[in-house]
């Protein structure tokens, strides 16, 4: 079994023992082997990255095997600088969901562990899936975990949200699956990427296709304007849901279009730049407007987590290597910080039970630890310097500006927006005098949450200070992908 | 050709006939009131004929005997073996159920009446002969009309045995009529024959489309799609569930073979105009199954809205066999569409086991909303109905994904024009499943349980319930054994 396969089942694996393991008489040994299993599922990436060669824009660690002989289906799995921080973001960011639902979930604890734990595997399954069926099975299979986390252990108005996020995202994928099988029939019957990267294929062909990956895509990353689910998911689900929403489900649209939109249908991408800038640009500008005005923390950082995906959108249509990895930077910077963010609103809710801004205030006084952390990932998702957050936005902001002056204009205007929504929402819970008596009965975080935030913590400054481990993975890489996108691929 | 008589390639039909007079002369004898000398009896008939079918399958020979009347292909061959299978897990599932409720209390007729019924299928399996086929399709369907009527004391089963009946008896009748103009205009009842009488195109077009119009109605009617879907609901919400199982499982597979032997050996040469015809079919049926199955609350009900869609999707690969006088495609397109109404047997099969399993004694569990909080009560069975609900739904991956999948794929493949369009329609079609699907698993996850008792089963239940409902998630994973025996079987079916 190679690395990749390792990486997908090891979780997986670990999920199924969990749930047979039946009901909640047995919650602490489940909890433990939830965080074994999250720890060695982590592990089993790690060689990933050291094994990595930086220097080539080729798939690594390439499995490949027929897995449904009639329609040429292959169980195709490699990892390119496009994709495999991505593997690592995704067991690391599994590994402190699992700790974050440490004491929180004392209902049907297996299958709150077990649900994480099998969506990790799924999860990395689309990022290393190479093969168009292979990426779509895992790519839907996300969904049903997902719902089911966000159903049981969800909010008031669970139900509505869970509905609407596989809904919502489920219509988008259904239209992907019409073009995949159209891609099949037009290149002779294969479902591999790189055969479908050299198809030569029309524009009205192209056209069709883009859109139709768009419609999964962008409903995904979320893109304005068919965000609207985000918000309304991530208020309702559990603290975990959200994080890893957030953290890696959306990058699973921006992926996406890095893998699909761009090299299968490139005359079209070069062509339809100019709307996939233009929502970019409002969901940067308008969304970031948007969180300014909310009452309820989770909306607020959901917005947010619209707006920074704007810049990564942004990144990816304006077809420079500074624009490009900078986005790919931006989407690990952002599942760090949406993370962290979710996690925080999380602590405190799982203290006062209440989202709203209002009922916080001078929640300094009494949790000094925690406010420190609050703090700083605050400063991160506004994007300062020397934080995570920081360096994929100044690389789009600069790719923007070379590809275009104004646009770069609007979307560096934009980050006055998210730090004024930030540090509004920062001084409003945290800092001031106690604002009531719940408020001063709050006890500062253990050292279960501690440790956790300490990890997002450390995470987030080590990429702030020291980017380029994850810079040069992708170089090569984007180059390739540049150069490919660059050029026709309309029939002679 | 008399002299051609070939016994040999019935002997399991032979077999299961005599076996059948046998068990309903035993039960005459039985007095247990759960009737366990039948049961076994028919479990085992059933388990050796289909051993037998499956032999005969695999050899991949086509055989024609009494006089050209029947024929025993590989198609034919697995799809017997498949139904007798399906009647097996029916039974297994149906006999507590029906055990609780005094169906067997006075005489094993759920054994004997399957049997019987089972034999319908496997005349209107390997039928070679029109009124071979309808002497099947009429076997099958007063077996399932007195089935339908066993709890003879039960309001609506009464009612929904005589909607049964009448509409039954009224697409039995279309498809008569049609046969008989298709003799007029061809001259011969053996399918063969016709075939080779049609290909001449010598034959007057306007009766034998005329005769295709009524014999497309009357198979419209043994599948149950729209316009023709009026006694689906009526039949599967009335009838006795067990029953309702045996209509909505292993008929299926008996009318996807009949219409391969009608349309496709007989009448392929009228391709342009049937898939015309089905291409309505499936377009109505995914509109009406999807979009009144949002508005039930009764689960049997709910079901049978789903069949009506799911059988949409059956139609249309179907549909997608001949484009342009072409049939390149055809074998593609057929066994896309047998392997998903095989996938679909299998899943309804689990979906129904769930039901019996919940009901109880003077309970039915027929509403969605007494699946409430079943992850709470059991959260196996609730697993295995969530797993059944994601592949109706058509979720990779699930079983159900890999049937709509290669459904499509023979759609986009087949070139015909607006391939592209049905299958967007179609995907479209089943987000709006989705949402009745999704909303038996959160039922049965997100509320909180109305009763706290844990379910029950018995071994032999729980055993082939569990199997059922492995092969959803192992043939989802790993759908390619089955893919290819389908591929096998048709390309043989089509190549004589």
């Amino acid at each position: 079994m190679g690395l990749l396969s390792l990486a997908i089942w090891t979780p997986i694996f670990f999920g199924v023992i969990l749930l047979a393991l039946g009901r909640d008489e047995h919650a602490k040994v489940v909890r433990w082997i939830a965080l074994i299993g999250s720890i060695v599922s982590l592990a089993v990436t790690l060689p990933l990255y050291s094994g990595f060669d930086v220097t080539t824009s080729a798939l690594q660690f390439v499995e490949n095997s027929m897995w449904i002989e009639r329609f040429n289906v292959f169980y195709h799995l490699g990892v390119d600088g496009l994709s495999l921080w991505f593997v690592l973001l995704t067991a690391f960011i599994t590994v402190i969901v699992v700790i974050a639902g440490w004491e929180v979930i004392t209902e049907r604890v297996n299958q709150y562990m077990g649900a994480f734990l099998i969506l990790s595997g799924l999860m990395i399954g689309v990022f290393s899936a190479v093969d168009g069926m292979l990426f779509y099975v895992f790519f839907e299979a996300t969904l049903i975990p997902m719902y089911l986390i966000i159903g049981i252990w969800g909010g008031p108005n669970k139900i509505y949200a869970a509905f609407k996020f596989f809904l919502y995202t489920l219509l988008g994928s259904l239209l992907m699956l019409v073009a995949l099988i159209y891609l099949y029939t037009q290149s002779g019957g294969s479902f591999d990427l790189a055969t479908w990267y050299k198809l030569p294929l029309p524009a009205h062909a192209q056209t069709l296709l883009f859109f139709a990956f768009f419609a999964a895509f962008a409903v995904k990353v979320p893109m304005w304007p068919v965000h609207t689910w985000l918000p309304d998911v991530h208020v309702e689900a559990p603290t975990g849901g959200s994080a890893v929403l957030a953290a890696i489900m959306l990058k699973l649209g921006a992926y996406g279009f890095l893998r699909f939109s761009l090299p299968i249908a490139p005359d079209a991408a070069r062509e339809f730049a100019w709307v996939m800038i233009a929502l970019s640009i409002v969901a940067v500008v308008y969304v970031g407007l948007v969180a300014m005005v909310q009452e309820d923390m989770k909306k607020l950082v959901a917005y947010s987590s619209v707006a920074h995906m704007g810049f990564v959108s942004l990144g990816f249509f304006i077809f420079n290597d500074i624009g490009v990895s900078g986005a790919l930077v931006q989407m690990i910077a952002h599942g760090f910080v949406s993370a962290a963010m979710f996690l925080s609103i999380g602590v405190l809710y799982d203290r006062m039970h209440s989202r709203e801004i209002a009922s916080y205030g001078g929640v300094v006084n009494t949790m000094p630890k925690f406010a420190a952390f609050a703090l700083l990932f605050a400063m991160a998702n506004c994007g300062l310097p020397g934080t995570a957050g920081f360096v994929g936005e100044w690389m789009v902001i600069l790719g923007a500006i070379k590809y275009n002056f104004w646009i770069g204009f609007a979307a560096a205007s934009a980050l006055i927006f998210g730090a004024a929504y930030t540090l509004w929402m920062v001084k409003r819970v945290y800092l001031g005098p106690v604002a009531n008596d719940h408020v001063k009965e709050l006890t500062d975080i253990n050292s279960r949450e501690f440790f956790m935030m300490a990890l997002l913590g450390v995470a987030v400054l080590v990429m702030g200070v020291y980017p380029k481990p994850f810079t040069d993975v992708m170089d090569v890489s984007v180059a390739e992908l540049l150069k490919h996108v660059a050029l026709s691929k309309l029939p002679q | 050709m008399i002299e051609k008589f070939n016994i040999a390639a019935l002997y399991p039909e032979l077999l299961l006939l005599v076996m059948t007079i046998v068990i309903a002369m035993v039960d005459l004898f039985v007095k247990s009131p759960r009737r366990t000398v039948t049961y076994v009896l028919s479990l085992l008939t059933m388990g050796v004929v289909a051993v037998l079918q499956a032999h005969d399958a695999s050899s991949g020979a086509t055989v024609y005997s009494f006089g050209n009347m029947v024929v025993s292909d590989p198609m034919g061959n697995w799809l017997k073996c498949f139904s007798t299978l399906a009647v097996f897990v029916t039974l297994v599932y149906g006999r507590p159920y029906a055990a609780d409720r005094d169906m067997l209390k006075h005489g094993g007729e759920l054994f004997t009446l399957g049997l019987f019924a089972l034999l319908g299928m496997y005349v209107m399996i390997s039928g070679n002969n029109f009124l071979v086929l309808y002497l099947g399709v009429e076997l099958l369907a007063l077996s399932s009309y007195a089935l339908v009527a066993l709890r003879r004391d039960n309001a609506t089963a009464t009612e929904a045995a005589m909607k049964y009946f009448v509409l039954g008896a009224l697409g039995s009748g279309f498809l008569l009529y049609g046969m008989s103009m298709l003799y007029g205009a061809t001259g011969s009842l053996d399918i063969s024959t016709v075939f080779k009488a049609v290909a001449t195109g010598q034959i007057n077009h306007k009766v034998l489309v005329l005769g295709l119009v009524f014999v497309v109605c009357g198979l419209g009617f043994k599948f149950g799609v729209a316009p023709f879907h009026m006694w689906v609901p009526d039949v599967y919400q009335g009838a006795p569930t067990v029953v309702t199982l045996m209509i909505g499982g292993a008929h299926k597979l008996a009318a996807f073979a009949m219409t391969m032997r009608l349309l496709v050996e007989g009448l392929m040469p009228l391709a342009i105009d049937w898939q015309q015809m089905l291409m309505v079919l499936s377009v109505a049926s995914l509109l009406i199954g999807n979009l009144a199955g949002i508005a039930q609350t009764n689960m049997k009900r709910m079901v049978a809205f789903s069949t009506i869609s799911q059988m949409g999707f059956v139609l249309i690969g179907l549909y997608s066999g001949v484009a342009n006088g072409n049939t390149a495609a055809a074998a593609n397109a057929y066994s896309s569409a047998m392997f998903y109404v095989i996938t679909y047997v299998l899943t309804t099969l689990a979906v129904f086991g769930i039901i019996m399993l919940l009901a109880r004694e003077g309970f039915e569990s027929e509403e969605i909303a007494d699946f409430a909080g079943l992850n709470q009560r059991s959260p196996l069975y609730a697993g295995v109905m969530a797993l059944c609900m994601f592949s109706l739904a058509g979720v990779p991956p699930m079983v159900g994904f890999a049937g709509k999948l290669s459904v499509l794929q023979a759609l986009v493949a087949s070139d015909q024009p607006g391939a592209i369009a049905l299958a967007t329609y179609a995907v479209m079609m089943s987000l709006l499943a989705a949402f009745y699907y999704l909303r038996v698993v959160k039922v049965m996850y997100f509320d909180s349980p109305l009763t706290a008792s844990t379910v029950s089963a018995g071994k032999d239940v729980r055993m082939v319930l569990l199997i059922n409902s492995g092969l959803l998630l192992v043939l989802g994973l790993l759908p390619g054994g089955l893919m290819t025996l389908c591929a096998r079987a048709i390309v043989t079916t089509l190549g004589t």
